[in-house]
């Protein structure tokens, strides 16, 4: 092979004749031409990162101080929480991180659905995103556990049993799961293996790939347009900007604006009216004591809305595992020539509308004790979840369109 | 500048969360772990009327000097029964799982006094709760340590505090329902042998307690509301400077 030249020269040129670093830069930041009419929906990507790399630095300085046993790990939090210097705001980055996470990973798939960013040719985009949408549930489940509270000891007794309800090997699995016939000091255990190791990783590859296959088609924007297809005489999308300088000191901005919002609710109210870290979790697991109310934390409760709303407990956790692999599917349920909210019809703005709501009032609903009502409305909102996604393949075929103009628009 | 925001968003946030259910109607406790007085009164009545048989497994007499603005010899003098450490943590001055049947708590109460360094954090509105609960002590003979508490129901715990707040007896348990004359619905009682404080005095002196458990909960709030407001500027400020970057960049961008 011959020996590749850079224009670099120092360190950087000499880094750069042995691997391709500059090449790098360019593809992923330097050159790469994002769409000039990104709005406030296209935040939410990079502070999506920006959690990540808050939920690692931080979880690997918790994972210094904490004890993954059932006899030391209330106690290691508190521990955290008092003795160790700064251990009360790293422990609140982490549990508050985790509750960010899910606010701007839900935007963030959100912003996909009323841009159409799943469509031809960023199917595979969306894909990723779904599997790690899944592990970070996975993820903060496990990470739930692990302060061994009230709620991290019923919390896991619920959700592994729901492994039982499987026909055959259902009762065998949550043992296996737990590594105990109840959650145990074997399954802190092995949930912090997971926690701090296997899924961290996977969720890295994952992101990684995700970007990977963002960058080879390039991002959609509001307006659903292609850029590749207008470009100039040098072969640049006349509506695209390079990534660095304009959105990395957009997305500063963005970080700024977040990263105030968060700093409020980790120093002025970390535990968010129970609803970012309950009250149940700072009595320590008592397998003898049940809880008043076993209900998961906010970001899970649309699922638990859904998996309480079924009458029968197989098919509720059937509904619910549903609610979730169903999103792989989103980018062949959607047969519209057009991709973005704007130039689509009535039907489909009703429909996410719905959608929207109904997804809303499951959070809400999976909060409270579960009146009949409350049941009744749960239901109410599980078929409209559902509806949504069957009947996708028919609104959005039969819906009107607008134009679809040939080069993006600048709202400010 | 903060609280009135929070209280809002607080207000809005609580709707969805602490509609819990059914649980005893709580008084309004206005703690404030900002007054420090208040924490040291709390501490001194905690040390001579509960930490007998309530250990603070979790807080170090080192840590409470240093919070509260008292000196080591201070701690040790006055708040200190046990004969331990400066760096230790608080332990009960009853021995608990001796067996030993002179001292034992379990063999007094059934079970063993529990551990009260969180007991503001674990339960739904904590400082209220605990401020409620030391407020509602009443006599009643089928106990078997002669008192009963209408916040918890069948409490092992007799009233340690009644030469303070004398005796009231239970009027009207509570009912659920407001009524026409202004009764909230929580239950009524009536002082019928005075204590040594006036029921003023007794309810800052259990509104005291209740701030220097909410403090003991969370040794960290005080850290936290002190840096906080600073962070927040900061943040504030570099959201400003970054704006304008941004701003300043994308100028050709049409």
């Amino acid at each position: 092979m011959g020996e590749r030249t850079s224009t670099m020269t120092g360190v950087l040129g000499w880094l750069d004749q042995r691997m391709p670093v500059m090449d790098f830069w360019n593809k992923h930041v330097g050159q790469y031409y994002a769409p000039k009419n990104f709005n406030v929906w296209y935040y939410f990507g990079s502070l999506a990162l920006l959690v990540l790399v808050n939920q690692i630095v931080t979880g690997i300085f918790l994972t210094m101080h904490y004890k993954p046993s059932a006899a030391e790990a209330f106690s290691s939090v508190e521990y955290i929480m008092r003795d160790v210097e700064w251990g009360w705001l790293i422990r609140y980055m982490h549990s508050t991180g985790a509750s960010f996470f899910f606010i701007v990973v839900y935007l963030h798939m959100f912003r996909a659905l009323l841009y159409g960013s799943y469509q031809k040719p960023r199917e595979l985009i969306w894909v990723l995103g779904v599997v790690i949408f899944l592990l970070l549930m996975a993820e903060a489940f496990l990470g739930y556990v692990l302060p061994w509270g009230q709620m991290s000891f019923w919390g896991a007794q619920v959700i592994v049993s729901l492994f039982g309800a499987i026909p055959v090997i259902g009762p065998d699995l949550v043992v296996f799961i737990q590594g105990d016939y109840l959650p145990s000091d074997s399954t802190i255990n092995r949930f912090f293996a997971l926690h701090v190791v296997a899924l961290p990783i996977a969720l890295l590859l994952l992101v990684v790939l995700h970007l990977g296959a963002l960058h080879e088609v390039g991002s959609n924007n509001p307006d659903g347009v292609e850029i590749k297809k207008k470009k100039d005489a040098s072969g640049k999308p006349l509506d695209g900007i390079p990534f660095h300088p304009y959105y990395t000191v957009k997305d500063l901005f963005g970080a700024g604006v977040f990263l105030t919002l968060f700093a409020f609710v980790i120093f002025f109210e970390p535990t968010f009216g129970d609803l970012f870290l309950e009250y149940d979790n700072f009595a320590p697991a008592d397998p003898l004591v049940t809880p008043a109310q076993i209900k998961p934390v906010w970001y899970f409760t649309p699922y638990y809305a859904m998996l309480r709303a079924v009458p029968d407990k197989f098919f509720g956790v059937v509904v619910m595992g549903a609610a979730v692999l169903i999103l792989f599917l989103v980018p062949w349920l959607d047969r519209s020539p057009v991709r973005s909210i704007r130039y689509r019809g009535p039907l489909t703005k009703i429909a996410l509308a719905l959608f929207a709501v109904s997804f809303v009032t499951l959070g809400y609903l999976g909060l409270q004790a579960g009146s009949e009502t409350q049941t009744l409305v749960a239901r109410v909102c599980t078929f409209i979840y559902f509806g949504f996604f069957a009947a996708m393949p028919f609104f959005t075929a039969i819906d009107s369109v607008k134009p679809v103009p040939e080069r993006v628009t600048m709202h400010d | 500048m903060i609280k009135p925001f929070l209280s809002v968003l607080l207000a809005l946030v609580g709707s969805v969360a602490l509609a819990a259910g059914p649980g005893p109607k709580l008084l309004n406790a206005g703690t404030n772990i900002s007054d420090r007085a208040s924490l040291q009164r709390g501490a001194q009545l905690y040390f001579n009327y509960c930490a007998s048989c309530h250990s603070l497994q979790y807080m170090r007499y080192s840590r409470l000097a240093e919070d509260l603005g008292l000196s080591e010899d201070q701690v040790m003098k006055y708040l200190n029964f046990t004969g331990a450490k400066f760096g230790d943590t608080i332990k009960a001055n009853m021995p608990v799982g001796t067996g030993d049947a002179a001292y034992g708590g379990e063999d007094w109460f059934g079970k063993a006094p529990p551990d009260l360094s969180l007991v503001a954090r674990a339960r739904n509105d904590g400082p209220n709760w605990i401020y409620t609960y030391l407020l509602s002590f009443y006599p009643d003979p089928t106990r078997p340590v002669g008192w009963n508490n209408t916040v918890f129901p069948n409490a092992s715990m007799p009233h340690v505090m009644w030469d303070l707040q004398g005796v009231q007896v239970l009027v009207q348990p509570e009912d659920g329902e407001a009524q026409g004359d202004g009764h909230s619905g929580g239950p009524t009682f009536e002082l019928i042998k005075e204590g040594t404080r006036t029921p003023e005095q007794y309810r800052q002196d259990a509104r005291d307690v209740a701030t220097f458990l909410e403090y003991v909960g969370e040794p960290a709030a005080l850290q936290r509301e002190r840096y906080g407001l600073w962070v927040l500027l900061y943040l504030l400020l570099f959201t400003g400077v970054a704006y304008l970057l941004k701003h300043e960049y994308w100028k050709d961008v049409h």
